[in-house]
């Protein structure tokens, strides 16, 4: 009785999560299907689903149009360079916060993690009169300064957390064992360390990869990278569906690869702490 | 050689006075046992001596040289720690490896140390595994062969059994006397339980409130308390404390006798009482006794003493066994 009882939950829950993933998913699944639809069967009413004309044209289209490749690039370059200058900050940081606290480590903590709980339209029009000023306007260094800004009170957070995950004891005893600072480093602490910074790393290139409000307003063409591709779709002119769901979807493409791959290294990390 | 001397030294966490003025001699080759119960300071005496913690004043000696300044790497001690601390991405073999590829030995050496070492510990077919897939009784090995492999100046044990069960425990308590035999080295050992303290020691110190209360072996300590708390901590179950006019017949403020120092009897004898709780445990039975104007008063009888709850019996104490105590709590002798 008991069983049946708990195994009916289990089906129930089973069949919620289900629910819960295909909502979150639908809207990806109708972009990319979308995307191979004709302008006219993409705004059709009632739309169908899967029994249409599937056609390459848009994606022939949205090429001729515009240099998705520049974007790509731009892409890369932004979320590579900023993840890679965050970390270059943020490790020292959360380092020295996670092994050599201070009484007002807290605070620091807290005061970063308030940062993020501002709209960054509040910071917009300084932010952009700065960069006009040092003629950093559409060009990916500024890019790369910003979502290294933006981003970076969550790289330290993240990494705060891994890097005190890592036991005391533990380096105590390389101590013990005869380890000096440097050999600490390179045997013990490094290795221990690479998970949680690999999967920070990872995180970060996604949130900088799909990050819109930063990039669209402070690029114009030369360092647009694939959020403002996308964007440049829905013009005054009107909606061409087709056509942006067929740039969303090669906007996409190359992050959900991404994530495919190391699924189990981001799913590894963000449950670091409740896994021991 | 393991020579290391205490002198003077004190501890303090921001304002609070973990260790007091405090001096040791530990011989070399000697087991030495810091209990206490918790909170006391045994940890930080021990990370102390290690130098994992700097001392606010006094001097640490190791075989005859000044070692205060010394970091921990350099000063040849061993420590086995209460959570194992193992280095969770090595394999066996290179946790054990790890001090002696810190030390520099060479290749053949070390492959030579860490087989002696696994033999010695029942590790042998364990090496390649990681410390994640090993039982807990398998994890203090390898934290036990770590610390031997390098041939250390001393050992030092926190609390190493407390996170085993208590038949494992056991075990390896003999194990680590063993080694202790065999080895001759030099064992700081630090824990909160009395009976793997008067079990293991050579020596045992007996620290309270970062003080040191008595030094001395299990049965000095056992025989000749030198005031209440060493006399309440070391044995069990504890010894009886009596006060008031049956004290003052002795000329002492309180009066101490262990449960095992008292004669029954159910039909006469020196104090009276009931028989509150009786606790059986085959070989021993130990008694709970409300008496009539000293208290509640515990006694240990044979296995086949036949008493039961409600029961009234005597207790008589062996006077050479009465331990008298001042108003400050110091015996008097
Ligand atoms: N790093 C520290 N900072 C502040 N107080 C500490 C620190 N380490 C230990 N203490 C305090 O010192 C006292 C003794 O601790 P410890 O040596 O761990 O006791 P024991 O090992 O005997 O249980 C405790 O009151 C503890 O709170
Ligand atoms: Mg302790």
């Amino acid at each position: 009785m008991a069983r049946s009882a708990s195994s009916r939950r289990k089906l129930g829950m089973t069949l919620f999560a289900w629910a819960i993933g295909i909502l979150i998913f639908f809207p990806v699944l109708w972009t990319v299907l979308t995307s191979f639809k004709t302008e006219a069967e993409a705004i059709a009413s009632p739309p169908s689903f899967l029994l249409f004309d599937w056609t390459l044209e848009n994606y022939v289209e949205v090429q001729e149009r515009s240099n998705y490749f520049r974007h790509f690039w731009n892409s890369v370059v932004i979320s590579l360079g900023s993840t890679v200058l965050g970390l270059v900050i943020a490790i020292p940081a959360a380092w020295s916060m996670a092994f050599v606290p201070a009484k007002r480590t807290k605070d620091v903590l807290m005061w970063m993690l308030s940062t993020k709980m501002l709209p960054p339209v509040g910071v917009l029009i300084p932010i952009y009169l700065i960069f006009r000023n040092l003629g950093l306007l559409d060009t990916v260094g500024g890019l790369v300064i910003v979502l290294m800004l933006i981003n970076l009170p969550i790289i330290i957070w993240m990494l705060f957390t891994y890097f005190r995950e890592i036991p005391g004891e533990i380096l105590e005893a390389a101590r013990m064992d005869g380890a000096g600072l440097k050999a600490e480093i390179i045997h013990v602490l490094t290795p221990m360390a690479v998970p949680g910074i690999a999967s920070t790393m990872l995180l970060n290139i996604i949130l900088a990869w799909n990050e819109a409000f930063w990039t669209l307003n402070l690029t114009a063409a030369k360092a647009a990278p694939l959020t403002a591709f996308i964007a440049s779709y829905s013009s005054p002119e009107g909606l061409f569906y087709a056509k942006l769901s067929a740039a969303s979807t090669m906007a996409i493409a190359p992050i959900l690869i991404l994530g495919w791959f190391s699924q189990k290294q981001l799913v590894r990390g963000l449950t670091f702490g409740a896994v021991k | 050689m393991g020579h290391i001397s205490l002198r003077q030294i004190t501890k303090s966490f921001g304002d609070v006075d973990v260790i007091r003025p405090l001096d040791l001699e530990i011989r070399d080759g000697e087991f030495i046992v810091f209990v206490g119960p918790s909170g006391c300071g045994k940890s930080t005496l021990l990370r102390l001596i290690a130098g994992l913690e700097d001392v606010s004043s006094g001097t640490i000696e190791i075989d005859g040289r000044d070692a205060t300044e010394v970091p921990p790497a350099k000063r040849g001690l061993a420590m086995v720690f209460q959570s194992y601390a193992l280095y969770p991405h090595m394999s066996v073999r290179k946790n054990i490896a790890f001090p002696l590829k810190m030390a520099g030995l060479d290749k053949a050496e070390i492959e030579r140390r860490v087989t002696d070492a696994a033999r010695v510990l029942n590790l042998s077919d364990y090496l390649d595994r990681r410390p994640g897939q090993l039982s807990g009784g398998q994890r203090q090995r390898v934290a036990i062969g770590r610390a031997i492999v390098r041939e250390p100046a001393a050992f030092l044990f926190d609390e190493p059994l407390s996170n085993l069960d208590a038949a494992l425990r056991v075990n390896m308590r003999l194990e680590i006397s063993e080694l202790h035999n065999s080895l001759e080295t030099t064992m700081i050992y630090v824990t909160h339980d009395q009976i793997e303290a008067m079990t293991m020691a050579d020596r045992i110190v007996v620290l309270q409130a970062g003080r040191i209360e008595q030094v001395g072996t299990p049965l000095e300590l056992y025989a000749q308390p030198r005031n209440l708390f060493v006399a309440g901590f070391i044995g069990s179950p504890k010894m009886n404390f009596i006060e008031g006019a049956e004290a003052k017949k002795h000329d002492a403020h309180t009066l101490g006798i262990r449960p095992e120092h008292m004669a029954l009897s159910t039909t006469d004898g020196a104090w009276k009482g009931k028989v509150s709780v009786s606790e059986h445990l085959g070989s021993d039975t130990f008694l709970h006794v409300q008496t009539e104007g000293l208290g509640t008063l515990t006694a240990r009888a044979d296995g086949e003493f036949p008493v039961r709850h409600g029961d009234t019996v005597w207790l008589t104490p062996q006077t050479d066994k009465l331990h008298r105590f001042d108003a400050e709590g110091l015996a008097l002798r």
